[in-house]
């Protein structure tokens, strides 16, 4: 606690809680869209996170760590987690959206089971580190206090997620219908809008930026079976803070998740888990739809 | 005339967009009052907002006296005011029997009875019900297999259920045949003389707002306009140049 | 609709006498499958009051069922209680759970409703594994001093059988209650239901707490029965476990969920001799159901019967 009253400490755990915010908001933002247009919850996000993560140390591992090689798996990782998404929707899901809320929920925790047993299949159960990239190895000196260069990178990259994700859902047409649909699903089709190629849209680039997330995640923490478990219950938390649907409601609940946790390690160690959850009712009690969420449709 | 039920410069707007405003009428009890307007001038949310399930922004409602501004719709009914919805509002997957039966549970009280059969409760005044609105034939069957016409024969015992003092009907003939039109209508008549009900309703076919109603209040873009006897409707200057003039359907 | 009744009620009263007798097979690999399977059903039809009859989607069901095993065990071995009171109070206090958790979450609906479930479902689970020296943490809580007179599997199956079929007879009743039949009509359509005179959202809360209450009591018995709690019972997954259950035995019928609890743990134990990737299985199982099968088993087998009926 006293630590706090440390300025070099306290910069190192807000940039911390910063950095894992951000890499938090690059795969809540995801799930939170998927949420906001097709109204279903992807339990099977965090699996894809992981799926991302281990996509990204195979890529690094069989360029044999070259130079650039973190950076390719990054994109093999959105880019092979996008081709999941887009079989699974178009070969399942879609088939689903008539149905009730129950059945499609279910279904993404069918996928979770199996996507989970394909990674225990090709990677096994070991643990796999994969290392910071090339010319992210070492610290940036801010005159008062150093800091790693690569979790310092993971706060710009979530920062250039946010901006590039908002000018393109404000600023675009495809943007624009996203956008609209969180608010009103009927309307798309009403505009004549080819609404299953929204969803598989939709679908396809939330999924992709669950891939991403974990590809950056990567050099953090270790990569290993269940590392999506209890990373799923985070996103869910944040999108509920952040309300359903919402852009800057998931950025706003990632970084307040990332200090819940950072500060909460120090403040009530071994709660912080517990801290998050207090921060979620809070918000809950204030504005039961979240920070940026509309209140549902009362009528059946 | 006793007045039952009272709006008092109800007001209501959806972001940004005013759909009810200042409105203030009065129900007389045992009137058959109807409302007209145009789609959109703002019946429904009219009705939302006197049966609490939208929140006025300003304004009151009275009901027999009391001021049920902000009540909630389970508590609206039991003080004596039921209502029936333009879209067909029943519960699909269970019997019509069921459906009505579940409104007199609830009427009574019971609906937290958690060790009380439900099978058994209310049988006959279900039944009865049932006989008055003309489907005891298809008691068990489920109600969202029911022909159109039967739904909303369903949904007005199911509001009766409730045994209202005053009825709000919400376009109680939409979607119906002229055939289906005028059983409804001599229905609703005819229960609204044997229960003594005070009647507030909306409806699109001139005919029968003209046929029953012995006052009509007309609504445009959300604001009252003109209330008064059916005969004099018709020669108020504005609500022709705005309603009846457009209107295919007058009488 | 009462000869379905009467038909129902003679079908458990004969897989009852029918349980009764399995220990007279003389195997204790049935007696102890037999225990578990009755557990889990118990638990299945807690969750369905929920599912089926009031179309809440909980995803947080386990911690109900953790909160009464985590109480009862905490109870009988750290304050040496007695049964008759350890058990009641720990189904008390997974009630009471349930009452807090509820009322926040019945203000919501649908997939806010699912989620907020499952968050404090995981809270629940964060509280267990952290805090050690109450629950013994990701070790689990071990060494349950289960009381003597159902201390060995036969009594103990017994026990839960008794306890079992009393808590299923309870839920029947209140499945079948005024207050079931305004449930399903909440399900049906809450709007209308509120238009009749039905608080939806208390109507909800009171489901909210049956549900979590008679979770708990299969709580209870899961942890006398294994002599420990593990935080693996109060994870995502195990709530997600109990409603593939539920599914697959049918939300609509009361007695569906048992059946599916019944098929699907056989099915788990079974494939777990051969492979350790039942995940694998399950979530095919699973997608199998939901995508030609939406009604479960009790829904086939209804549909099979009127094929057949029409055709005679």
């Amino acid at each position: 606690m006293s630590m706090l009253a440390n300025p070099t400490f306290l910069f190192y755990q807000v940039m911390n809680s910063i950095s894992l915010g951000m890499n938090l908001f690059i795969i809540a933002t995801g799930l939170t869209l998927i949420l906001g247009v097709l109204r279903v919850i992807n339990f099977a996000h965090g699996a894809f996170f992981m799926f991302g993560a281990y996509v990204c140390w195979s890529t690094v591992t069989f360029l044999g760590g070259a130079i650039g090689s973190f950076w390719i798996g990054v994109i093999a990782a959105a880019v092979v987690l996008g081709l999941m998404a887009f079989v699974i929707e178009r070969g399942l899901l879609r088939y689903l959206y008539e149905r009730e809320h129950l059945t499609q929920l279910l279904f993404t925790f069918a996928i979770v089971l199996v996507v989970g047993d394909v990674a225990k299949m090709i990677w096994g159960t070991d643990q796999y580190n994969v290392p910071y990239p090339h010319g992210l190895k070492g610290a940036v000196n801010f005159g008062f206090a150093i800091y790693p260069a690569y979790p310092l990178l993971l706060c710009v990259i979530g920062v250039v997620v946010a901006v590039g994700m908002w000018l393109a859902l404000s600023k675009t047409r495809w943007g624009r219908i996203i956008r609209a649909a969180t608010q009103d699903r009927e309307m798309l089709a009403a505009l004549g809008m080819n609404v299953p190629l929204v969803y598989t849209g939709v679908f396809v680039i939330g999924s992709a930026l669950a891939g991403l997330g974990g590809a950056l995640a990567a050099p953090r923490v270790a990569v290993s079976p269940g590392m999506d478990a209890t990373l799923i219950i985070e996103c869910f938390i944040i999108v509920i803070i952040g309300g359903l649907g919402s852009l800057w409601g998931s950025f706003l609940g990632a970084l307040a998740l990332g200090f819940a946790t950072m500060f909460g390690t120090v403040i009530f160690p071994d709660w912080e888990l517990v801290l998050a959850y207090v921060l979620m009712l809070g918000i809950l009690l204030w504005r039961p739809w979240g920070l940026f969420g509309h209140p549902e449709e009362d009528s059946h | 005339m006793e007045t039952v039920l009272e709006t008092k410069g109800a007001f209501k707007a959806f972001e940004g967009f005013v759909a009810i405003r200042d409105v203030s009428i009065d129900l007389e009890k045992g009137e058959k009052h109807a409302i007209i307007g145009p789609n959109g001038a703002g019946k429904t949310t009219l009705f939302n907002l006197i049966t609490g399930h939208l929140e006025l922004d300003s304004g009151s409602v009275n009901f027999e006296g009391r001021d049920i501004t902000g009540t909630p719709p389970h508590r609206i009914v039991k003080l004596g005011l039921a209502r029936s919805f333009q879209r067909i509002n029943i519960y699909p997957r269970m019997t019509v029997f069921e459906n009505v039966q579940v409104a007199l549970i609830a009427r009574d009280g019971r609906s937290f009875h958690l060790f009380t059969l439900g099978h058994s409760l209310n049988r006959d005044e279900t039944a009865e019900l049932l006989e008055l609105v003309g489907l005891m034939a298809e008691a068990e069957e489920v109600a969202g297999e029911l022909a159109y016409g039967k739904q909303k024969q369903l949904e007005l015992a199911i509001a009766l259920a409730s045994h209202p003092r005053v009825l709000l009907l919400d376009e109680p003939t939409a979607g119906m045949s002229t055939a289906e039109t005028v059983e409804a209508i001599k229905l609703i008549e005819e229960i609204t003389e044997a229960r003594g009900l005070t009647l507030l309703f909306t409806e699109h076919d001139m005919g029968v707002v003209f046929g029953i109603a012995d006052r009509i209040s007309v609504l445009h873009h959300g604001e009252l306009i003109f209330s008064g006897e059916p005969d004099r409707v018709k020669e108020d200057a504005e609500v022709r140049r705005v309603y009846l003039g457009e209107s295919h359907g007058a009488a | 609709m009462q000869a379905k009744s009467k038909r129902t009620l003679w079908l458990t009263v004969a897989v009852v006498i029918l349980l009764a007798l399995v220990p007279t097979l003389g195997s204790k690999y049935l007696v102890d499958l037999s225990t578990e399977i009755l557990i889990y059903a118990l638990f299945a039809l807690s969750l369905n009051v929920l599912i089926g009859y009031s179309g809440n989607i909980s995803f947080g069901h386990a911690a109900y069922f953790a909160i009464g095993g985590y109480s009862c065990a905490i109870l009988l071995t750290t304050y040496d209680l007695p049964l008759i009171i350890s058990m009641p109070a720990a189904i008390i206090l997974a009630g009471l759970a349930a009452a807090f958790v509820g009322y926040f979450c019945v203000k919501l609906t649908d997939i806010y409703f699912a989620m907020l479930t499952l968050a404090f479902g995981m809270l629940v689970w964060a509280v267990a594994f952290k805090w050690r020296s109450v629950t013994g943490g990701d070790d689990g809580f071990v060494g349950v001093a289960v009381p003597e007179f159902i201390g060995d599997r036969y009594s103990f199956f017994y026990f839960t059988l008794v306890v079992v079929t009393v808590s299923s007879a309870l839920l029947w009743l209140i499945c079948h209650s005024a207050f079931g039949r305004t449930l399903v009509a909440v399900r049906e359509n809450r709007m209308r239901a509120g238009f009749v005179g039905v608080d939806t959202k208390r109507l909800r809360h009171t489901a909210f707490v049956v549900a979590g209450t008679f979770a708990g009591i299969a709580g209870t018995l899961f942890a006398m029965y294994n002599r420990g709690v593990y935080v693996e019972s109060a994870f995502w997954t195990e709530s997600g476990q109990v409603l593939i259950m539920t599914l697959l035995g049918g939300l609509y019928s009361f007695f569906g969920p048992a059946l599916g609890a019944a098929v699907l743990y056989t099915l788990q134990v079974s494939i777990n001799q051969y492979t350790e990737y039942w995940p694998i299985v399950l979530g095919t199982v699973l997608l199998v159901i939901i995508m030609f099968l939406p009604d479960g088993i009790v829904g086939l087998v209804q549909r099979i019967r009127s094929q057949f009926a029409r055709r005679a």
